[in-house]
């Protein structure tokens, strides 16, 4: 006879490690679909390194991939916290997109100093406005953010379809749905000659810290936890629910907006309805490597786009289909929720109780 | 209005709300089924990915219709089994498992596909279920047309929705599937197996959920593409708030639903040069989310929905 037993306190060292456990376990498990694809695996795995750390160039393209998956780790991981399911970051890295091109594709003329400041906000701003439609509609109606914010991600896809077909389209652009690019003066510069590493990943370890000191240390914090950990207990000592979840709606839409703002302000420089090859749900999984931390986000983030980084370049070397590296990702998620069970219980044999 | 009027009473208008609400149909009865004993299963919309993939290439590779049915619900009921065991003997998030589910799942699924096709152009095709022809009643007038020209998928949907209200409702099985998801101590207590239950259903919703995906690539088209689920499963679990988790209304929401997409498709037609296209695509999604609020004050949950259970532990 098995019983499962919380542990009375999780051992640091589990917390910390379950997640690298799990990391490293998911990679391992890519060679069963390595092999099933036919490809040499050894060879495999060393395409893969050598895609993420064989030049400074590769190096560059992971971080600029691990750029956005900083900020919608970081809206995942802050809403979570809180119990506020926010599975719509897809939708709201798209509003803050469209509000980056809307604002900075020609609307304006103004130097950087104003014209990037205003880029940067305006993004946040619509996607913090994305987060809290369903966050009033869970607050007032009860209805589901899991399903809502699931639903507007469709929705808000289709909206950008229409906006590109329409009002924001090219006209320079031959027919293609996409947006006018941002001027130049509009774009985040980049960090290195002739990369394309930009200024949005410094921007995304600002937020990082900014997000582990407040949730650390600050009042709001402290309620946003307390919210999360026992809503009941939290409305019981007088702490307002229902505003302190709209509040992290609220940031948690602006960090996925700005994911959005980075992706077209840092990187391609207009929008097209693709940008985003899933950054808002892999900012899940990131979040969810994290165990939640914001610190441990930028970690996280930096090995999920390592894998992605790291598969594409061994993907066009060897011909074996690039989604592996979502397998990867996929995996990871899953071992970690097995590695976390395992850091916060334990089985314990046990004699068969009286009946 | 006159217009309005003649989609409405014409029989393709109701072939075509059937035939769009069957997916639906298999998918919320899935997830009614695992809400029922008390595990939200947001692997759904990998699932139908899943249930799509696997089906088609079993057909494509020679297993024939049926055979494909029986795989893609396997692959669910795998995809199924792994939620199951995160949710219930773990008791982990069940939301977090679920999305977890939903990339595994969808990404083994596009993963295969490539590595079997690598390079095709356009998508191989299959030679997908029929439109039914019985002797007279297909020719019947309005209800030939409308129930016996569809495709023995959608049959075989609106017979789950009966199997289902009846296990539910009407089998010492079904009761303690719903008890567990209310209360699993008393189901306990009775000696009972909580996890067996409990694993029991959501494999079984998740192998039904599959079978959606399925319809999609062995009758409504012939052939997988990417992104294909389109956020289907995403409006099944809207839709099984909707229906207040019975297996009728459910079939009701379904209906409804697969009517509205019908007419939007037709409205489009009618006023396409008015209101761009993308107005009657965002329609359904919004739909789900009204339907959803306004259901959600007075929606019943499954008491013990979301909640783990763990044996020896109250």
């Amino acid at each position: 006879m098995i019983r499962i037993e919380p542990r009375p306190a999780p051992p640091r060292l589990l917390t910390l490690g379950v997640p690298v456990l799990a990391a490293l376990i998911a990679l391992a498990l890519a060679a069963l679909p390595l092999a099933f694809a036919g490809a040499d695996i050894a060879t495999a795995y060393g395409e893969m390194f050598k895609g993420v750390f064989g030049s400074l160039f590769a190096f560059s393209e992971m971080l600029t991939r691990a750029t956005p998956l900083i900020f919608t780790g970081l809206a995942a991981a802050l809403a979570f916290r809180a119990r506020l399911w926010n599975i719509g970051a897809e939708g709201q890295l798209y509003l803050g997109a469209m509000a980056a091109v809307a604002i900075g594709a020609g609307a304006i003329d103004a130097p950087a100093i104003i014209l990037i400041p205003l880029i940067v906000i305006l993004g946040a701003a619509a996607g913090a406005a994305g987060m809290a439609v369903p966050a009033l509609l869970k607050t007032r109606f009860g209805a589901d953010e899991v399903v809502t914010t699931l639903l507007l991600n469709f929705v808000i896809l289709i909206f950008v379809q229409m906006m590109l077909e329409g009002p924001l389209k090219d006209p320079m652009g031959l027919g293609w749905p996409q947006s006018s690019p941002i001027l130049d003066q509009g774009m985040l510069p980049t960090l290195i000659d002739r990369m394309r590493v930009h200024a949005g990943l410094i921007l995304a370890l600002i937020a990082a810290g900014i997000a582990q000191f407040m949730l650390a240390r600050s009042v709001w914090g402290f309620r946003l936890r307390a919210v999360g950990e026992n809503a009941a207990a939290a409305c019981h000592a007088g702490i307002r629910v229902n505003r302190t979840l709209i509040g992290v709606a609220l940031i948690s839409g602006a960090l996925a907006g700005l994911a959005g703002v980075g992706e077209v302000a840092g990187l391609k420089g207009y929008l097209t309805a693709d940008l985003s090859p899933g950054f808002g749900y892999t900012g899940i999984v990131v979040a969810m490597l994290a165990g939640l931390s914001p610190v441990g986000v930028v970690i996280a983030a930096l090995f999920i786009a390592s894998v992605f980084v790291g598969a594409d370049s061994m993907s066009r070397a060897m011909g074996v289909s690039s989604y592996l590296a979502d397998l990867v990702v996929s995996m990871s998620l899953l071992c970690v929720l097995i590695g976390g069970f395992f850091a916060r219980y334990r089985l314990v044999r046990a004699a068969k109780a009286p009946a | 209005m006159m217009d309005l009027l003649q989609i409405l009473v014409s029989d393709s208008f109701w072939a075509a709300s059937l035939r769009i609400a069957t997916p639906l149909i298999f998918g919320v009865l899935g997830a009614l089924l695992c809400e029922k004993s008390g595990v939200l299963n947001l692997g759904i919309e990998g699932i139908f990915a899943a249930g799509a993939m696997a089906g088609w290439m079993a057909v494509w590779l020679g297993a024939g219709l049926w055979g494909g049915v029986l795989v893609a619900a396997l692959a669910g009921a795998f995809f199924g089994l792994i939620h199951a065991i995160l949710t219930v003997p773990l008791g982990l998030s069940q939301h977090v498992s679920g999305l977890g589910v939903t990339l595994f799942a969808t990404s083994v699924s596009y993963f295969i596909y490539r590595t079997a096709l690598p390079n095709v152009t356009s998508p191989p095709r299959i030679e997908p279920f029929r439109a039914l022809d019985i002797p007279l009643l297909s020719d019947l007038p309005f209800l030939g047309p409308v129930l016996f020209q569809q495709t023995a998928l959608t049959w075989l949907a609106l017979i789950m929705v009966a199997l289902v209200w009846y296990v539910l409702n009407r089998t010492a099985l079904g009761i303690a599937i719903q008890a567990v998801g209310d209360n699993p101590d008393s189901v306990d207590a009775q000696g009972l197996s909580v996890y067996g239950l409990r694993i029991g259903a959501v494999v079984a919703g998740s192998a039904l959920m599959a079978l959606g995906g399925a319809f999609l690539t062995m009758s409504a088209f012939d052939a997988f593409f990417f992104g294909m689920v389109n956020g289907r499963g995403w409006i099944c679990i809207a839709l099984v708030i909707f229906a207040s988790w019975r297996p009728g209304k459910a079939l009701l929401g379904a209906l409804l639903f697969g009517a509205f997409d019908a007419l939007q498709v037709r409205l489009q037609t009618e006023v396409g040069a008015l209101v761009p296209g993308q107005v009657f695509l965002m329609a359904p999604y919004i739909l789900s989310i009204i339907a959803l609020v306004i259901a959600a004050r007075k929606a019943d949950y499954p008491r013990a929905l979301l909640t783990p259970w763990f044996k020896g532990q109250r």
